[in-house]
């Protein structure tokens, strides 16, 4: 198993990450934000066209890259840190794992190689983003006919595509249906983190096309994948709040001396890289056992309840040490902070991951 | 010189030349000491110190391999438990050579134990403020004072000492560094008891104690660069560890043998509660499933948050190291982040083993759970964020030197003889 990335994976990093510096600034994210369809569709394309981040974990065979969870992650990181507005996480990230996890191969020849060049963009629609043991409780299909409501749907109005996990009699499948189809109705929901955008998606009777079956193991392994690259993009939102703090901490004078010169600030920043430094680990681990096949069942779990707890930490932090400024609509922490929070309940919160967790351990010992 | 060696010498060389040298020369008849000596001659004790010391100029991975033939023709190897590897890194570093040639071998054979006699009643994270007295007389070095906390003084025959030697500079420009003779008249060592009940370290009273002129190290007015090259030894976590390095795990028979586990049983006596002092995680799930407590959902919580921190900072350090090796510039703190992870984890995990106890941690002594280990780890993690260097000193080393946020205000500059201290 990998324990460092490659100089390739590095190079990839870079290239990303240079693009974003240019293209998803603080102001770009404010205009997204503000507009309906939540992102830049010019800088989406050439984030698929030119750095190629919608296909770079799916296969050859289906059109994309066929590297894996250790490059998407790169990805997400970097995005984390940028605050990039768009379909990614959506389409690329959640739509395609349960695509590669779950779909006949058939589906995965006729749906992914349009995902993989972003020129459909697909949502996964769950009814339930708490827990895998949740999910099909809403969406029942009888006879290729779908009803129910999924009470939120990242991306679902802009989406192309909705692909499904939904109970049918003989268990839960894997279902598509595409958008504006009839019985399809999508509602844009308020929410606090408006750098993603949620609908409800309610469905009457609406026809479905049944592409695989869902069994718990392949719905905890698109979970898991899912979560992971989530995980990526916390510690890189994490590591952009722990940097800009110590900036400001620099910068700032109060009683003739900069306030990074408090003890009690500095001890709280160097617990802060401290546990930065410990999530990284972490969720980097988690990517390269996904990728290897190998290593510590529970790794995807626990990345993604130390990610979050340490984005959390970082984004209250970074608005306590900004002192009244940073509870401002002006100062852009705050919308880090928002990411943070709705990161941290998307997929499971920590508490549900560290239950998934514990269980794991408890089986194997 | 020793580059050379280590690019010419490849692993399977290696183990040809040792396995056929501990063929011709292991032999568990021998005393510990005459084997020691032959391991020495051959070259086999410290692999890693250069050629000129005892040496061959090894880097880790080969140290490695040669501690793993060790290990598999069960042949014991060089005395390393204690602070004896504080004096012997620091002296092969700053020392001159005449003192290496004096007294690396006898730590190597096992002859000469060594402790750390560096912290005082008066200072301990403000090393540099110690008041320790060392006077030269007559060609000879007086030393008047008081050390304490020195884990392991009540066996060392020599130790590592700081002193001050100037009080009229600023306080890191009048320090030096000695060697000192433990076994003499004016040095008296206390045991002191832990709170845990143990008695690893010790005060260390110094009353007209002698170090002749050769031992100073690095020269008069230099014992600060020489402590700093201990500490950072020291927090890159050689610190002491339960067994020796490059050891036999079942020692067999033979006089070689029983030597040597008379040898560990002394060394290690002031180490047996360091697991604990850790909090164990180890024995937190088997803990839980045989008490019932695996099924309460608080608990259950609070085992997954010490599991994720305990897994986590062996990666986040295994991530420092791949990093260290290849070269990045971007700073890694791993020293001390690694030791306040230490810190959060041994917390959290008495804490876990007190509520997966509930009222039976009330109890201790071989009778109560595990064997008394774990109300030995409830009285014993208070240590692991005082001993070498406190939970606060790391956050300020990582805040300064790692995050390079700005110093704290000094009021400790000027002439030592000025700066208010603990009297
Ligand atoms: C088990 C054990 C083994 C040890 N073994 C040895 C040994 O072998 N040899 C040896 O020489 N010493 C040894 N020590 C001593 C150890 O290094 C000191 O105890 C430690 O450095 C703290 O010094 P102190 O006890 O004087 O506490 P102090 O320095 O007085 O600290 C008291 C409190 O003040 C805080 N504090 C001090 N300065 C600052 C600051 N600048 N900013 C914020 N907070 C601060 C500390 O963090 C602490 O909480 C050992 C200690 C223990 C517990």
């Amino acid at each position: 198993m990998q324990t460092e990335f490659t100089e390739d994976q590095e190079q990839f990093r870079e290239v990303v990450a240079r693009f974003l510096q240019d293209k998803s600034t603080p102001l770009s994210v404010r205009e997204m934000m503000a507009s309906e369809a939540g992102y830049d569709k010019d800088v989406w394309r050439q984030l698929c066209e030119e750095v190629g981040v919608a296909g770079t974990h799916i296969p050859e065979a289906f059109g994309g890259f066929g590297f894996g969870s250790i490059e998407l992650g790169v990805v997400a990181e970097e995005m984390g840190k940028h605050l990039y507005c768009g379909p990614f996480f959506s389409s690329s990230v959640m739509a395609a794992y349960a695509l590669l996890n779950i779909a006949n191969d058939s589906s995965k020849v006729k749906l992914l190689p349009d995902i993989a060049v972003g020129k459909t963009l697909a949502t996964l629609v769950l009814d339930s983003l708490n827990s895998p043991e949740a999910v099909g409780r809403q969406l029942v299909v009888a006879n290729n006919s779908l009803s129910g409501t999924a009470a939120m749907v990242l991306d679902a109005h802009v989406a192309d595509l909705f692909v499904i996990v939904a109970r049918a009699e003989t268990g839960l499948g894997l279902y598509t249906i595409h958008a504006g189809a009839e019985g399809v109705s999508v509602d844009l929901l308020e929410t606090i983190d408006q750098t993603r955008k949620v609908s409800r998606v309610s469905f009457k009777n609406a026809t479905v096309e049944r592409i695989g079956h869902v069994n718990s193991e392949s719905l905890d392994r698109t979970w898991d994948h899912i979560c992971v690259v989530l995980a990526h993009e916390m510690i890189g939102g994490a590591q952009h709040l722990l940097e800009t703090t110590i900036d400001y901490t620099k910068l700032r004078y109060q009683f003739g001396r900069p306030i990074g010169s408090f003890q009690g600030l500095k001890h709280r920043c160097a617990d802060l890289l401290m546990e930065v430094e410990i999530a990284k680990a972490a969720t980097h681990h988690a990517a390269r056992c996904l990728d290897a096949g190998e290593g510590e069942a529970y790794a995807a779990s626990m990345a993604k309840a130390l990610a979050a707890d340490t984005y959390m930490k970082a984004a209250r932090e970074a608005i306590q040490l900004r002192g009244g400024i940073g509870f401002t609509w002006e100062e852009d922490t705050q919308l880090w902070f928002k990411r943070a929070k709705s990161s941290e309940v998307l997929m499971g919160t920590p508490a549900i991951h560290r239950e998934r967790m514990i269980s794991m351990m408890e089986q194997q010992s | 010189m020793s580059t050379d060696t280590k690019s010419l010498t490849s692993n399977e060389a290696i183990r040809a030349e040792l396995e056929s040298w501990l063929d011709e020369n292991w032999s568990p008849d021998r005393s510990l000491l005459a084997w020691r000596d032959i391991l020495v001659d051959g070259g086999w004790a410290a692999t890693g110190w250069p050629l000129e010391y005892y040496g061959r100029g090894f880097d880790r991975g080969q140290v490695a391999l040669v501690h793993e033939i060790f290990r598999e023709k069960g042949a014991v190897g060089a005395a390393s438990v204690g602070p004896r590897r504080l004096a012997s890194e620091t002296i092969l570093a700053m020392g001159n050579d005449d003192q290496k040639r004096r007294y690396l071998r006898p730590i190597l054979t096992g002859e000469h134990a060594w402790c750390q006699l560096f912290s005082e009643p008066g200072s301990g994270s403000d090393l540099a403020g110690l008041s320790t007295k060392a006077e030269l007389i007559d060609g000879k070095w007086v030393i008047n004072g008081q050390k304490v906390w020195n884990t392991s003084a009540h066996h060392a025959d020599f130790g590592i000492l700081v002193a001050r030697t100037n009080w009229d500079i600023p306080k890191h420009q009048g320090i030096s560094y000695f060697l000192i003779d433990m076994r003499q008249p004016g040095v008296e060592v206390r045991p002191l008891k832990q709170m845990n009940g143990h008695a690893s370290f010790n005060e260390v009273f110094m009353t007209d104690a002698i170090v002749p002129a050769e031992d100073l190290v690095g020269g008069e007015g230099n014992g600060w660069a020489v402590a700093t090259t201990t500490l950072s030894y020291e927090r890159r976590g050689a610190a002491p560890t339960l067994s020796g390095a490059s050891t036999s795990e079942n020692p067999q028979e033979g006089l070689v043998y029983d030597e040597y586990r008379e040898e560990l049983k002394i060394a290690n006596e002031p180490y047996t509660w360091y697991p604990q002092r850790q909090g164990r995680v180890d024995l937190v799930m088997s803990r839980a499933k045989e008490t019932g407590a695996i099924s309460d959902p608080v608990i259950r919580q609070e085992m997954a948050k010490l599991f994720c921190m305990s897994k986590g900072a062996v990666l986040a350090s295994q991530a420092a190291e791949a990093k260290r090796k290849s070269g990045s510039n971007e700073i890694v703190p791993a020293g001390s982040i690694g030791k306040l992870a230490a810190s959060v984890i041994a917390r959290q995990s008495a804490h876990v083993h007190t509520m997966i106890s509930g009222a039976d941690a009330m109890l201790s002594g071989p009778t109560s759970a595990e064997e008394g280990m774990v109300a030995e780890v409830l009285i014993s993690v208070p240590a692991i964020s005082i001993a070498g260097g406190t939970d606060e000193i790391q956050r300020n080393i990582i805040s300064e030197r790692v995050l390079g946020m700005p110093k704290e205000q000094r009021s400790d500059t000027g002439p030592f003889r000025d700066i208010k201290r603990n009297t």
